[in-house]
């Protein structure tokens, strides 16, 4: 079977700095990968070279296309990509206001998408969206707040909701857990990790959490100064380190 | 708008100004905004706005388009609210009769040109006269979506999915489409486009009219156009179809129906009526004879 | 020790073969620590190796090996998956994951637990990934926990709140619902009594009937006695590190 998306020597330079250099991998249907690292190690910075929002200096991102053609993002028009960017994909950011409208309600911004793609039919968006925050176990009768009214765990939980209602197959998640107390992480991790089940998602998250990549991952890749240190099966990375620097990193956490 | 005479000289006589104001250099540029305007209709061109002798906010967009395209066989109406008796009104009608030395009118089916805020006037308009509407701000997508080089690439790319979840909202809130002024249209399937502030009554007017539409946003630094005869569709769902507001009594002065309304607060004590907003279609049907309870 | 059928006519369906392990500790420089060395079993249908030797011996490292959870520092680690032989050591990440899902089975000592997830979803979700119809699952998941005593009061609660025993019936019951060939398991019965001691040993007993291969380890001599069909005493594998 052909990956879902390959990259190919991503690389970027911020002056002198290498934020990444020459990162590559596959990801398959229905894969989770973690981009694990300490702050500043490029993981972020990979984030949004895959998903075109920075330009790279070099290398390359490939996607198949729900058609099945797999196609270089470089060689996508605007038009297309940014099509792609409202329904195949999915990007789930770590600061909600960056990822959510917050002056529209959580149902508009759920509907924002559908109402992207020409569905003109608000009672059918509007059930959509109910059924969205349903899943996301956001109470009905928050369809018409705003997100600023929302606590941070449920920002969270809208912002994956107003990213999977196109039925995405690729998400990219920056961090979704980071600045919420530990209970709420552990409910949307749970959340995050049965939808992903349910329908298939490809993932590639970014966590300096290593707790978090052992929950949602198959795979992980350890960034460090922009590049991979290691990359393996998340539980035999994480129990089984080969790199010093992984084996710093696991062990400079509490137990995960 | 007829061609202006540029061989006879065009410095209006006994105000050391230029005809209409501006000078010939920057109606040049204006009216090349305007072509552009036209070509590309409902698409916001950009063009260098002058400071005009009166304060943002009473028109300067608006203006400098008529002064662009007045000629001297011109008659000029100017309305704020659909009447020609306001403040501002008489203002810009003295700004040009002062500066182009044009005849004036109040009358809509005299006027070659008719400048307006806020209004489109009840009567039909015609083949070759051009309404003016001068405009606060010129971006639909303001509301949602703060950034200039975001909405402009939405214009670009024709993503007009935010219009819809600011119509949704509405509807959400209100139970309905609560937007009734500034409601956004699609022009010739294309572009979407704020219609200036004229009440949602007036989006059917605008669409296949056979006038020329200019709108003008001055501190915005805009221009855009609906050429006549072009299709317009105010922007709605499928389940809450656009609707105009309807007024359950006629114009109490004409008898008037099917027209927009205002209330005239008459006493302290809570005495009102609702006359027609458009001041010469009241007043023209009243000299036909037409009269209303209050009248 | 149950005498098993021998000589076993069936091929192994998982074979170490000159296996060595070590850590490298980069972190107290770079000082290598050798865990085992030439070891080379194969594990047959229908067969329950238990791995013998003191504590510290390497037992569990090499089933971690045998499941991809550690990797291998020479030698191969052959699984049989259908027709074809997977080399763990050499397997890609994906190939792991895909051999977990049909072929390896992993009971571990302890149940990593899922927060909000009740104790037979857990059961019952690991069915369905090891290919059972969701019905069946469902099915069998109630069969199994019921088997291994826990009580139904129990089944829609997440195990996160259960005692050590509990939970481990749970991680039980969620490593063999799937009809996986190679079953690994470490210490299952550490933390049971002995009534559910006797269930697990029964259980096992009906893997090996159904000719799936067994490795595992076994504190408990009853147990061990009760389920192994051969011992290897994994010092072996340690004397190959002096040489």
């Amino acid at each position: 079977m052909e990956p879902l998306l390959t990259v190919e020597g991503l690389t970027k330079r911020y002056g002198r700095r290498l934020a990444c250099d020459g990162i590559g991998f596959t990801l398959d249907p229905g894969e989770v990968l973690a981009v694990v690292g300490e702050s500043g190690s490029g993981k972020s910075t990979l984030l949004s070279l895959v998903a075109g929002e920075v330009a790279a200096d070099a290398g390359s991102v490939a996607y198949r296309l729900r058609d099945g053609a797999t196609r270089d993002l470089d060689t996508l028009s605007v038009v297309e990509r940014r099509a792609l960017m409202r329904t195949d994909w999915g990007f789930v950011r770590q600061d909600a206001t960056q990822g959510l409208r917050m002056a529209v309600s959580a149902g508009g911004n759920v509907g924002e998408r559908l109402m992207g793609v020409g569905d003109r039919h608000y009672g059918r968006i509007r059930a959509t969206a109910l059924d969205w925050l349903a899943r996301v176990e956001i109470a009905p009768d928050r369809i018409d707040d705003p997100p600023t009214r929302f606590s941070g765990g449920m920002r969270q939980r809208l912002q994956i909701a107003r990213n999977l209602v196109t039925a995405p197959r690729l998400v990219l998640m920056d961090e979704p857990t980071s600045g919420l107390d530990v209970s709420v992480q552990a409910r949307l991790l749970d959340m995050i990790r049965g939808l992903v089940a349910e329908l298939g998602l490809a993932v590639i998250i970014v966590t300096h959490d290593l707790a978090v990549a052992r929950l949602l991952s198959h795979r992980v890749l350890v960034m460090r100064a922009g590049r991979v240190i290691e990359t393996g099966l998340t539980d035999q990375v994480l129990d089984d380190p080969q790199a010093a620097y992984t084996q710093l990193l696991v062990s400079s956490v509490l137990a995960a | 708008m007829n061609a202006p005479d540029l061989a006879s000289a065009t410095v209006s006589a006994g105000t050391g100004y230029n005809f209409a104001y501006l000078d010939e250099g920057t109606k040049r540029m204006i009216r090349r905004a305007i072509l552009k305007a036209i070509a590309i209709p409902g698409y916001q061109v950009p063009f260098a706005a002058r400071e005009m002798p009166m304060p943002y906010g009473w028109g300067t967009g608006g203006v400098q388009v008529t002064a662009a395209i007045l000629g001297a066989a011109d008659v000029l109406k100017v309305i704020d609210q659909g009447a020609d008796d306001t403040t501002n009104a008489v203002s810009i009608r003295r700004f040009f009769t002062a500066t182009a030395g044009i005849a004036t009118t109040t009358r809509t089916a005299e006027a070659t040109v008719i400048q307006t805020r806020h209004r489109i006037p009840e009567a039909p308009l015609a083949e070759g006269q051009v309404l003016v509407y001068q405009v606060p701000i010129p971006e639909p997508l303001r509301f949602l979506e703060p950034r200039e080089t975001e909405t402009r690439q939405l214009h670009a790319l024709a993503e007009y999915g935010l219009m819809h979840v600011k119509l949704y909202e509405d509807i959400a809130r209100h139970g309905h489409i609560a937007t009734t002024y500034a409601y956004p249209v699609e022009v010739a399937g294309r572009y979407v486009m704020d219609p200036s502030p004229t009440p949602k009554f007036d989006n059917p007017k605008m669409d296949d009219c056979p006038a020329l539409q200019l709108f003008g946003a001055g501190r915005e630094k805009r221009i855009y156009a609906i050429p006549p005869h072009t299709r317009v569709r105010s922007l709605d769902f499928e389940d809450h179809p656009f609707r105009v507001q309807s007024f359950d009594r006629p114009c109490a002065l004409c008898g008037a129906e099917d027209v927009y309304l205002d209330e005239v607060v008459l006493d302290d004590a809570g005495g009102r009526m609702f006359v027609c907003s458009d001041t010469d279609h009241c007043e023209t049907r009243r000299a036909d004879g037409h009269t209303g309870e209050a009248a | 020790m149950t005498p098993g059928p021998s000589p076993l006519p069936l091929p192994p369906l998982l074979a170490f073969e000159d296996v060595a392990k070590s850590f490298t500790l980069h972190l107290r420089g770079g000082a290598v620590l050798p865990v085992i060395a030439g070891a080379t079993l194969a594990v047959h249908p229908g067969e329950c190796v238990v791995l013998g030797g003191a504590s510290g011996a390497g037992k569990s490292s090499l089933l971690k090996m045998a499941y991809g959870h550690y990797r291998c520092a020479a030698g191969a680690i052959r699984v049989r998956d259908g027709a074809r032989l997977v080399d763990l050591a050499t397997a890609a990440p994906r190939e792991i994951l895909a051999l977990r899902r049909t072929t390896l089975a992993y009971v571990s000592q302890f149940l990593r637990v899922i927060p909000r997830v009740g104790a037979r979803a857990v059961v019952e979700a690991a069915g369905i990934e090891g290919g059972l119809a969701p019905a069946a699952a469902r099915t069998r998941a109630a069969d199994l926990l019921a088997r291994l005593d826990l009580p139904e009061r129990l089944w829609a609660l997440p195990p996160a709140t259960f005692s050590g025993g509990e939970q481990q019936r749970v991680n039980i019951a969620r490593g063999l619902i799937a009809d996986r060939p190679i079953l690994l398991m470490d210490e299952p019965t550490a933390s049971l009594d002995a009534r559910n001691r006797a269930v697990v040993v029964d259980l096992i007993a009906e893997k090996r009937a159904a000719g799936t291969a067994i490795l595992g380890i076994f504190h408990d001599a009853d147990v061990r006695e009760a389920v192994a069909t051969r011992i290897v005493d994994v010092s072996a594998f340690r004397g190959a590190l002096a040489a």
